[in-house]
């Protein structure tokens, strides 16, 4: 079957190629078709070195699991590395490394993603493996035993081990009242024992295929060469027609502030985080987001920034503070703070320091030598991000696979350059709301517990 | 099966022999040595600058100096307090950072073509006129014994500097370079400035440069930058005399998953033997996720997210170490694993097919890691300060692929020692 339409491809081009043509993004090095079975692919080139990385992203995260079965996601990513009609069980990372690449794959809440790094000249070959288990693979009990106990020594090593990550657990599983981003992507321990073959086979039948996919290929390429060989190896596979619009359950209206202490006797530095419901980018509706952006740079982007400056230098109250969001999110996404208090501060000290600090900003604004300075940085960001087409490449992945499209992340950077002071303090306003915020104390147990009460 | 075969014979023919890069070396008149590629495409630069000895280089009653110097190269320097220092290079959008290790301390900067007079001198400001004001360092002080504090219920951190205390003794090695919270809570001001004058020296300096700036810039540049640093810094310290008891050590610690870090005397990148042990090593544990390890522990056996074996080339030491995390009740088995891995590795070497694979692996993916300037201005900085000649791009697949399986079973037998193969391990393992 693949041998038959390598040669449809090669004798009629035009045929194969019938799909969309290429369109190269003016003064950009990106382009991007639809293939005809609904497969995206973006091109970015980059022909420095003789190196390609080439991506296959999935509309697929853990927020699409079905209750019950956290994990399964990210343990299906692990298993796609068993085999395959065409591969036997790891040889799919063996072949990349027998080529001199290298290959991963990582989940996140959004989507799931593959990648492999290799010479320029093994892209055909990447695509031949890739695209084959896109829908072959064939998964044993053997196989799923063993990698349940890699993903349990995953979520041991990422988490059970480490106080912050369990608290940021409990901290998203706080902020979401209904909506599967409160769920960790590893997924919860004892749902992730019971994880079973027929689990990661529904979510792989189902999530799988070319119209749920993307195709990034970064480096030394051209946008044709890429084509030819997308039509050749993902082109042939069928759209899969029981995939569904993709809704989520969505958060109800939050009407209560909510508040955590976390204990764990290994917490040697006692904090305290925060986080607000705040709304993500929506494609052709990206002010907003890109105004909370510009915000989370003005209060703790950086040592300069509000939260740093007078809670680090003009005061000691803090050894750290700091602010941050990320926009790139199929639904709402978090507005987050974190203050680390100073020898002798405690913590309800530090958070009273904290909500003062951001009062005091919503009275006095946005400083506007500081907003040109962080503009200037975002410009001179999009000439050093060309230095680094895997992160280029990550870059339009992760929005393809949030809702946004190549035009949207083309647009972004003047966006971000055109907001203005009003639109920062307006999503302010917006975000900064106590009903549906999670203020989080972390410290270890009794002698901390004096201190702060 | 038949898959892997055909491609394996059609693609190994094509695989890129060596990096394609152009490498100048630049003399400068204020006799400066630098390693320069040239590349216009992205008007940006990508400057590294390492000083050989670092942390290593502290006066043993001052434990944590030059670690505390190196976070207040940031913090304000000429006429320019923290603040206006920060919000100049904010402006310049260059971006500076500063870090030390065991054996260097290392300056990586990147700036704008357009902005690249502006930025240099805010640079050399911060090499050569830092302030070290006291709110400065009193700030940053804090933060690092915060860090030390967060380090002291760190499964990782324990480990490290249990298996550095066994291993190195009395060698600077042997205690963690950021100091205890004692020692960085008694430097005083002239001790971050003896730190300085003692690491940040033009008799240790080493220089690499990548992207939008000819030689003829780079000469000028490089001279105006460094004209103010002292001459001769402070004695690099002798070879580290290392100590593997064998066997298992277990600190105690509330944790539900188990680390462990082993370690036993590896070999230095001027023995012959070297790329014979690089290529074992790969086998063995170094490579991606087809190492003999990484097969045996993770995916025959599920005992772990991630086990590896790794080459540590210090300036004073040479070791062969590995390191595995692991459930309380599934480290013993985990280690038993390893061991016999090792053992059998001792004994049997490699296949003639692992050694194909190998080599293969090494040789096709080096080319690899030289895309981008901030990504081969790094490689080429390491290899300076590694002795490595200016052509060595271009020959070290060479030398990989001259390796046979008699060398590889010679230096298996030679190097791999499960007697003195010491493990540390942090947590509350079982039965061991």
């Amino acid at each position: 079957m693949r041998l038959i339409s390598l040669c449809v491809s090669l004798l009629l081009p035009t045929l194969a190629w019938a799909g969309s043509t290429p369109i190269r993004a003016a003064d950009e090095q990106v382009s991007t078709f639809t293939l005809d079975n609904g497969m995206e692919v973006v091109v970015i080139e980059d022909h420095r070195a003789p190196v390609v990385v080439h991506m296959v992203w999935y509309r697929a995260g853990s927020a699409d699991e079905w209750p019950g079965v956290s994990g399964v996601a990210h343990f299906l990513e692990h298993l796609l590395f068993k085999a395959t009609d065409m591969l036997e069980s790891g040889e799919f990372s063996k072949t990349v490394s027998a080529n001199g690449g290298n290959d991963n794959a990582f989940t996140s809440y959004d989507y799931t993603g593959y990648f492999q790094r290799v010479a320029a000249d093994r892209l055909e070959l990447m695509m031949k493996m890739e695209s084959d288990r896109m829908v072959n693979l064939r998964l044993d009990e053997g196989d799923i035993a063993t990698e349940r106990d890699v993903i349990l020594e995953e979520r041991n090593m990422r988490t059970d081990n480490d106080p912050d990550a369990l608290f940021r657990e409990q901290m998203r599983a706080a902020q979401y009242l209904n909506h599967r981003y409160g769920t960790p992507v590893v997924g919860w321990r004892h749902e992730m024992e019971e994880l079973s073959l027929e689990d990661a086979q529904s979510f792989y039948d189902l999530f799988y295929s070319p119209n749920n996919a993307i195709l990034i290929v970064a480096g030394d390429t051209t946008p044709e060469d890429v084509q030819a060989l997308a039509e050749t190896y993902y082109g042939v596979i069928p759209a899969n027609p029981a995939l569904g619009p993709r809704e989520r359950p969505s958060e109800p209206p939050q009407r209560a502030e909510r508040r955590l202490i976390y204990e764990d006797a290994r917490v040697a530095q006692p904090y305290v985080s925060r986080s607000y419901l705040a709304p993500e980018r929506d494609s052709g509706d990206q002010r907003k987001a890109a105004a909370l952006e510009l915000l989370s740079e003005i209060l703790g982007g950086s040592q300069t920034a509000v939260l740093p400056q007078k809670l680090q230098y003009d005061s000691q109250t803090a050894v750290y503070t700091g602010a941050w969001y990320s926009g790139t999110s199929l639904d709402d996404s978090t507005f987050n703070f974190v203050i680390v208090p100073a020898e002798g501060v405690t913590l309800e000290e530090g958070e009273a320091a904290l909500d003062r600090v951001i009062a005091e900003f919503m009275e006095t604004g946005v400083d506007a030598d500081q907003l040109a300075r962080i503009k200037a940085q975002a410009r001179a960001a999009r000439i050093y991000a060309k230095d680094n087409v895997q992160s280029l490449a990550r870059m339009y992945g992760a929005a393809l696979t949030s809702g946004l499209t190549v035009d949207d992340v083309l647009a972004w950077p003047d966006i971000v350059d055109s907001i203005t002071a009003d639109e920062i303090m307006a999503a302010a306003a917006e975000v900064f709301d106590d009903k549906s915020s999670v203020t989080g104390w972390v410290m270890a147990e009794a002698t901390d517990k004096e201190v702060t009460q | 099966m038949r898959f892997l075969a055909t491609l394996l014979i059609v693609l190994w023919a094509a695989l890129p022999a060596r990096a394609e890069i152009d490498i100048q070396e630049v003399k400068t008149p204020g006799g400066i040595t630098a390693w320069l590629v040239e590349d216009h495409n992205i008007p940006f630069v990508a400057l590294e600058l390492r000083f050989r000895g670092g942390a290593s280089l502290d006066d043993p009653a001052k434990r944590g100096a030059t670690y505390l110097m190196t976070g207040l190269l940031e913090e304000g320097a000429g006429d320019l307090d923290s603040r206006a220092f920060a919000e100049a290079v904010e402006s310049q959008a260059a971006s500076f950072g500063f870090d030390v290790g065991d054996d260097a301390l290392s300056v990586s900067a990147r700036f704008l073509t357009e902005n690249r007079a502006a930025s240099l001198d805010l640079l050399r400001l911060a090499l050569t006129e830092t302030r070290f004001d006291a709110d400065a360092i009193e700030r940053v002080r804090a933060q690092v014994i915060s860090g030390l504090r967060s380090a002291e219920k760190d499964p990782n951190d324990i480990a490290s500097k249990a298996f550095d205390a066994m291993v190195y003794g009395d060698h600077p090695y042997g205690s963690p370079y950021r100091g205890t919270v004692d020692s960085v809570a008694a430097l005083t001001r002239e001790d971050l400035v003896a730190a300085k004058e003692g690491a940040m020296a033009r008799d240790r300096i080493y220089v690499s440069a990548v992207g939008d700036i000819t030689a003829e810039e780079l000469a000028v540049l490089l001279d105006d930058l460094l004209a103010g640093l002292p001459e001769t810094g402070a004695p690099l310290p002798g070879p580290a005399k290392l100590n593997f008891p064998g066997g298992v050590t277990v600190v105690p610690f509330d944790t539900p998953q188990s680390v462990a870090l082993w370690g036993q005397p590896g070999i230095g990148f001027d023995d012959p033997d070297f790329f014979a042990a690089y290529v074992m090593n790969t086998v063995l544990g170094g490579g991606g996720f087809d190492s003999r390890l990484m097969t045996e522990v993770r995916e025959k056996r599920g005992l772990t997210y991630g086990v590896g074996s790794f080459m540590v080339g210090k300036d004073q030491a040479d070791l062969l170490m590995g390191q595995v995390a692991s459930g309380n009740d599934r480290m013993a088995e985990a280690i038993q694993v390893i061991q016999d891995e090792w053992r059998r590795m001792a004994t049997e070497g490699v296949t003639e097919a692992e050694l194909t694979q190998a080599k293969t692996y090494l040789t096709g993916a080096y080319p690899l890691r030289f895309d981008g300037n901030a990504r081969i201005a790094g490689i080429l900085v390491g290899m300076e300060v590694d002795g490595m000649a200016i052509d060595y791009a271009r020959t070290r697949n060479e030398q990989v692929d001259a390796v046979t399986l008699e060398d590889v079973q010679r230096v298996a037998a030679r190097l791999l020692d499960p007697e003195t193969m010491t493990f540390v391990v942090v947590g509350a393992p079982a039965g061991l």
